[in-house]
């Protein structure tokens, strides 16, 4: 028998007992669902870290020179964390050696940030998040002025106490009014705002327009890092090959501004968006696993389930199976025809399944922070998972129905 | 109306000779040859001795019954001839092939092409349009869709059930079930039509509409082999074998037969 009229006999099958079918197909059903359901949350965080977490926080082809990680896991144990506070900091000071061997087309620019008490006559004193910038900062982290413009390097240079504030900074401190030229204080010292940034939206709810930021020279460093350190040097190159040949530099010539032998561990760290993103592999592993476990037993369960129904379609279809073999019906004609079925009723429930997986994903999108990415593979996976589990739980009652004695089949009532 | 004398009877002597030719292939002219058939069960330790050595010999065009008591050994040799089962010894030769030695997808193979079934319950499968049933066997032998369409639909016209083809089982009377299993016998064209106690489930009315549709298709050239404990529907056949004990008791022409049996012929007479 043809492999399509097995298919549509199965369809028919299953149309005729549609309860039956329903409970049958339950167990992969919801198996599926769950898998495309986890698959798809796991995915769209991965996605989502990549795309919005890395780019907007690190940068593309971007690596921040700092005394220790600030995106990832932490430190492993405490010493480890004590060892890290032990390690000199990053100073402004370095900025000049590193810049000198980075490949050409490079950009730098050093970051020094904290949140500070900001206030105007319009609105209550409130904190921002201050960062003393220089260098080609913008560029780096693709902020777009929205307003105004961003500060030159004249002003860089001289300390110019101008500023250049987030959507939310401006909203909050210039209710109903524009900005640009109005005084900010911060930390007591007046800067000119000159100019607004185009809205960032957020990161796992955290505001990403929450920014005030100032030239380095301006006063404003004295409160973010008062020791005269900078948070990070952070580096651009113009292709991710050059990013490699760039740490390479770098590192050399730090540990050799602060005498490292051969053998002595680096005491700074050149954080990518890969090394705060392996942190992520780690979690998208342990949560892979912990959420396809629980749906793994779904199709275990659905499978059984699939099997003892199917043993019982073939003791009530005897007579039928002996109609088939009078017929010319041979073994693996009837074997096929039962293996079809279970492996149509499983793919049944796994694409109910995967329907109602991604309507999960949909809804866990809309309702929470998390996003969801449906990934194509997975609903092809997962479709073809429950046809093997299909095909895998017929077999045995395909068997006993292909093994029938047609004679002895012939004569059950 | 003797129907007899229009389709040639094979005789006695050609019979014997055929069935004596141990290991050789029967010409193509008969379409069944037994040679020593012999069937024995094993129930529970003890061993039923089901046939004990049959010698048939069928010419193509015949129409034969196959009577007998129950425990005669009829079914078995209904099974056999049908090629559900094999024979413990002794050759069957259907259609100028040696089936008791093939297995069981040569088996499969042969019913599908070889044999129509006509079964006492009549075995259509219940959720199935009367087309569908029809095509069963087509599907088998891998068969086109629409040429089974076509072919399933001609069967059922044969059968004057050409207005009933999107009908179910369960929405026709016995007689026209019986027509529609009579139709899926014949779509693929086979060497015998098999039939097993065809009447044993109608009324006798509907009983001689389908004695008729059996006469209609030996008169077009069909070999059909009925198997029946009735005398009076075996009286139909042109020939009746009866069996007792495991072995033919006796072998005649109808009108030997009825006289024998002491019954009535049948009413012959097309309505």
């Amino acid at each position: 028998m043809p492999f399509v009229e097995a298919v549509w006999l199965a369809l028919a099958q299953i149309r005729v007992q549609k309860l039956k079918s329903f409970f049958t197909l339950l167990g992969v059903c919801i198996g599926v669902m769950f898998l495309i359901a986890v698959i798809s949350i796991v995915q769209g965080m991965s996605s989502y870290m990549e795309n919005e977490f890395a780019a907007k926080l690190l940068g593309v082809n971007t690596f921040t020179l700092r005394r220790f990680p600030w995106f990832g896991d932490g430190a492993g144990s405490e010493e480890e964390w004590r060892a890290w506070l032990r390690r000199p900091r990053v100073y402004h000071s370095d900025l000049a050696l590193v810049q000198s061997v980075l490949p050409p087309g490079s950009r730098v620019a050093v970051e020094s940030q904290d949140f500070l008490q900001a206030q105007t006559q319009f609105a209550r004193p409130k904190q921002v998040e201050g960062h003393a910038v220089d260098g080609d900062y913008f560029t780096i982290k693709k902020y777009d002025i929205n307003r105004g413009r961003a500060f030159t390097t004249q002003e860089s240079t001289l300390g110019v106490p101008v500023v250049v504030i987030g959507d939310e900074v401006a909203k909050y401190f210039f209710p109903d009014l524009d900005p640009i030229g109005r005084p900010l204080r911060i930390k007591g010292t007046p800067y000119t705002v000159i100019g607004v940034l185009e809205k960032q939206g957020s990161v796992f709810g955290l505001s990403l327009d929450r920014v005030a930021i100032a030239p380095y020279n301006s006063p404003m460093h004295h409160f973010t890092n008062p020791r005269g350190d900078v948070d990070g040097i952070m580096v651009q190159t113009p292709t991710s090959l050059l990013l490699t040949e760039a740490m390479e530099s770098v590192r050399e010539v730090m540990r050799g501004r602060r005498h490292l032998r051969p053998g002595q561990p680096d005491n700074f760290f050149m954080e990518t968006s890969e090394s705060a993103l392996a942190f992520m592999d780690k979690l998208k592993k342990v949560m892979t696993m912990a959420g396809t476990a629980f749906p793994a037993i779904g199709l275990i369960v659905g499978g059984l389930v699939i099997m003892n129904i199917m043993l019982v379609a073939v003791a009530e279809r005897t007579r039928e199976i002996g109609i088939r073999k009078s017929l010319g019906a041979r073994k693996r004609d009837i074997m096929r025809q039962f293996l079809v079925e279970a492996a149509t009723l499983s793919t049944l429930g796994a694409i109910i399944g995967i329907l109602l997986g991604i309507t999960i994903a949909k809804v866990i999108e809309w309702k929470t922070p998390l996003p969801a990415a449906i990934a194509p593979w997975s609903i092809v996976m997962a479709t073809l998972l429950g046809t093997v589990v299909g095909i895998i739980s017929g077999v045995y009652p395909a068997k006993r129905a292909a093994a029938l004695d047609p004679i002895e089949a012939l004569r059950k009532e | 109306m003797m129907h007899t004398d229009e389709i040639p009877l094979s005789t006695t002597a050609e019979r014997q000779a055929v069935a004596a030719e141990t290991g050789t292939a029967p010409e193509k002219d008969w379409v069944i040859v037994t040679r020593g058939l012999k069937r024995d069960y094993d129930m529970g330790g003890e061993v039923v001795h089901a046939l004990r050595g049959v010698d048939i010999a069928i010419r193509r065009n015949e129409y034969v019954a196959i009577m007998g008591p129950s425990g005669s050994g009829k079914s078995t040799l209904m099974n056999l001839i049908g090629c559900l089962d094999t024979p413990n010894a002794g050759e069957y030769w259907l259609a100028g092939e040696l089936v008791s030695d093939k297995d069981e997808d040569e088996l499969a193979r042969v019913r599908n092409r070889e044999i129509g079934f006509v079964f006492q319950t009549f075995n259509l499968l219940p959720r199935a349009t009367a087309l569908h049933n029809v095509e069963l066997p087509l599907v088998y032998a891998g068969v086109s869709a629409d040429e089974r369409k076509k072919r399933a639909t001609e069967a059922l016209e044969r059968v004057q059930l050409g207005d009933r083809v999107h009908h179910k089982p369960n929405e026709l009377s016995g007689g026209q079930r019986q027509r529609v299993a009579i139709a899926r016998a014949l779509v693929n064209q086979p060497a015998i039509l098999l039939a097993d106690e065809p009447t044993g489930n109608l009324d006798s009315t509907t009983s001689e509409e389908i004695m008729r549709v059996f006469e209609g298709l030996a008169e077009q050239g069909q070999t059909v082999i009925m198997v029946t404990h009735e005398p009076d529907i075996a009286a139909h056949a042109r020939r009746v074998i009866v069996l007792r004990d495991g072995l033919i008791s006796s072998d005649d022409k109808r009108a030997t037969f009825i006289k024998s049996a002491g019954i009535a012929p049948p009413d012959l007479s097309k309505k």
